[in-house]
């Protein structure tokens, strides 16, 4: 295996422009150094509440956004340097679908239309080899050739979620940013897309990089998953191991929060409450920018300097940790913290 | 025994529109006793909210009507109190708190003010002595620096203070029955573990009976001591939680235990979904609303509605297939190999 993306340092620092003159007063540090790898064919989950800079950092990779810093690598390829031609072919590569397919789906056009279109912009086939095409692409997701005809409208969330993988799917990309893209749907129809996902990958060799703040969602569907919190990644490690001997005290209490159904579980649970709200990435807190919550802060060094993400005491490579005070494991064992 | 807070009985609240009768609530019945946290769990669309409405009697007219069944509230129907006696009802007895914050916040008036008047209004309280039960009430929600946000906007707390703020409100005066509607669904984990947290210590102070509702297992898993499943309208399944999580009887529930990843799994496992679409209330068959998605689906299901079977105490069933019968399938099922009866 090898890395089909590298990420290094990446920052995404939006302006906040206030007055008549409209100056820059300040940023909003939504993606703020951020570094990681996805191997080919794997999943890697990305996971985090709400502002603390997933979308944006899949916006940024595509290019969708322009980057602050940093570097994004391609199969080699920097894409953030990449020429019009060059970007052109890594936006066939690289494909991405959303949480909410309607606000996506043009809602005059037709499924055939929509799910065409890549093939179009590229200049990909005849019209009767694109409408093939179309057809495949909805059995593939788990349509049928008679929803082609028909308008985003007419259906429902879970499918509408399926014409958007379709499109994405269209150009045969390598790797696919799913951002939230089960979080609107029903559990049942939730399942059945989380499904899907895993057979086209299997299938058609894909790598993902899953965005989605539900952590059971993200453990089940992926191989590592990287922790972000306030513009940063905190822990990143295998998604097994990250449940079982977490790290870093905000993986600890975000597992420990997730609720399990298993009233039997549940009942057994130590659950760590967070106190307070997640800071504004406009004014991020100086040192670790999780010290203002974490129960094991010292003022000296956690609010000094944001710790670098690193492999801590016995841990494997597999795990990577930013904080001064990690819980350690013993290599034999240790139990899982939110049991 | 407990005391008995409230019983529903055969509960239908249909809604009259051009499209069609839909049919929201059908034969909805449930009790809830003091200190008891009932769950009501459901997909989009499948009533729960409505059930609460209707409890609440706050269902707009038109289009919508209570059609049949009773509410009794110890020992009292709420059906048959007037609207005015139904509004004391709901500020003294019955509270709810709403998914959306700002649907029961008023965004140009103060937190404060607003908690204070509901106070004033229901326990004629001075404005002086409400205000400062405002205050005791945001500290006790875990508002920090409740003496400075108490004079602030709903605009200036976040999601997570302002369901704190509401639960305030419906605390306030000391209700009997809580009624939760989505209280965290917009909320972050963490959050919704911090409100979570405040639920169960308000009930725990003031012995209330609390109804929990929610689409995620998980939540009920956690706060419930029984749990109702809806879908279409319709009850197919109640009972004690542990009842209904190891010792299921309805297919529904057997796939919504299947379509849920768990946090816990150890060895990665594929999920069973349950196949096909959400019903559409309009098209529902006569029979049971889950008919057309069933896997185990008869030829008597779309047409009749079963009659209520209690395989355990307390736990009731709506299903055609046989008692020993749905045992055998639910052997056979992945998600319940290792989520055995006790
Ligand atoms: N175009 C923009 N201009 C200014 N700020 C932005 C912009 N887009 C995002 N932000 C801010 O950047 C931060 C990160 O946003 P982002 O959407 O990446 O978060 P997220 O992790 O995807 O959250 P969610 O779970 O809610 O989708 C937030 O504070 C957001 O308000
Ligand atoms: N005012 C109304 N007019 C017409 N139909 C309505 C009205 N209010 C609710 N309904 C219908 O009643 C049914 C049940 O809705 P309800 O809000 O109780 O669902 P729910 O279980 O709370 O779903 P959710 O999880 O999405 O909140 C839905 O089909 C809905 O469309
Ligand atoms: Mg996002
Ligand atoms: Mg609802």
């Amino acid at each position: 295996m090898s890395a089909i993306l590298e990420v290094g340092d990446l920052k995404k620092h939006f302006p906040i422009r206030s007055g008549v003159l409209k100056r820059t007063t300040g940023h909003v540090y939504a993606v703020d150094g951020v570094s990681f790898a996805i191997q080919e064919g794997e999943t890697l989950g990305l996971v985090g509440e709400s502002g603390c800079g997933k979308s944006t950092t899949g916006r940024v990779l595509l290019r969708l956004l322009p980057a602050t810093g940093g570097s994004v690598l391609f199969d080699g390829l920097d894409v953030m340097a990449a020429p019009r031609a060059a970007l052109q072919r890594l936006r066939r590569d690289m494909q991405i679908v959303f949480q909410d397919p309607y606000a996506c789906l043009n809602p005059r056009r037709t499924v055939k239309n929509i799910i065409a279109e890549p093939l179009r912009i590229h200049d990909i086939g005849t019209e009767a080899e694109r409408k093939r095409r179309v057809f495949e692409l909805l059995e593939t997701v788990g349509l049928t050739v008679e929803h082609a005809e028909r308008y985003p409208h007419e259906f429902s969330g879970g499918q509408r979620q399926r014409i958007g993988v379709a499109r994405a799917l269209a150009l045969n990309p390598r790797l696919i940013i799913c951002d939230e893209p089960v979080s609107a749907l029903d559990v049942s129809i939730q399942a059945q897309m989380i499904n899907l996902l895993e057979d086209l990958q299997k299938e058609l060799k894909l790598t993902y990089l899953f965005i989605a703040h539900d952590l059971s969602v993200v453990k089940h569907i992926s191989d590592r998953v990287a922790v972000m919190y306030l513009g940063k990644i905190v822990e990143i490690a295998d998604s097994k191991l990250l449940y079982v001997k977490p790290q870093h005290p905000y993986t600890e209490a975000l597992l420990s929060a997730v609720p399990i159904p298993d009233p039997r579980t549940e009942r057994k649970r130590r659950r760590v409450i967070l106190e307070g709200d997640v800071p504004s990435p406009a004014n991020p807190p100086s040192g670790c920018v999780f010290h203002p919550r974490c129960p094991r802060m010292q003022p000296d060094p956690c609010t000094i300097a944001m710790p670098p993400l690193e492999v801590v005491g016995t841990a494997g490579a597999d795990q990577k940790v930013a904080c001064y005070f990690p819980t350690l494991y013993d290599p034999a064992g240790g139990s899982p913290a939110s049991a | 025994m407990a005391e008995r807070l409230l019983e529903v009985t055969d509960l239908s609240t249909h809604f009259f529109t051009y499209a069609g009768e839909v049919k929201a609530v059908d034969g909805v019945s449930f009790t809830l006793d003091r200190d008891e946290t009932l769950g009501i769990v459901g997909e989009s669309g499948s009533g729960k909210t409505v059930t609460a409405m209707s409890v609440m009697r706050l269902i707009p007219d038109p289009p919508g009507r209570i059609v049949g069944g009773t509410i009794v509230h110890k020992g009292r129907d709420l059906l048959a109190v007037s609207k005015e006696e139904m509004s004391d009802i709901r500020g003294n007895d019955v509270a709810m708190i709403f998914q959306d914050p700002m649907t029961s916040l008023n965004p140009v008036f103060k937190i404060g003010d607003q908690i204070a008047e509901v106070i004033r209004r229901h326990q004629g309280k001075s404005k002086r002595e409400s205000w400062k039960m405002a205050v005791d009430l945001l500290a006790k929600v875990g508002i920090p620096d409740p003496e400075e946000r108490v004079n602030q906007y709903p605009f200036e707390y976040s999601g997570g203070m302002r369901q704190r703020a509401m639960i305030a409100m419906a605390i306030s005066c000391n209700p009997d029955i809580l009624i939760a509607d989505e209280p965290t669904t917009a909320l972050d984990v963490t959050i919704q573990a911090q409100i979570m947290d405040v639920i169960r210590e308000m009930q725990a102070q003031y012995h209330s009976g609390v109804i929990m509702i929610t689409h995620d297992l998980g939540v009920v898993a956690q706060m419930a001591d029984k749990v109702m499943v809806m879908y279409g309208g319709r009850t197919l399944e109640d009972g004690p939680v542990d009842e209904v999580y190891y010792n299921a009887h309805h297919p529904y529930t057997w796939g919504l235990l299947g379509s849920l990843p768990r946090l816990d799994e150890t060895e990665k496992q594929r999920l069973t979904p349950i196949e096909g679409q959400p019903p559409n209330l309009l098209l529902l068959p006569a029979g049971c609303p889950f008919s057309g998605r069933c896997l185990y689906e008869m030829p008597v299901c779309a047409g009749e509605f079963p009659a209520l079977e209690m395989v355990e105490p307390g736990h009731g069933v709506h299903c055609w297939i046989p008692v020993a019968e749905r045992e055998k399938i639910r052997a056979g099922l992945p998600q319940f190999v290792h989520r055995v009866p006790s």
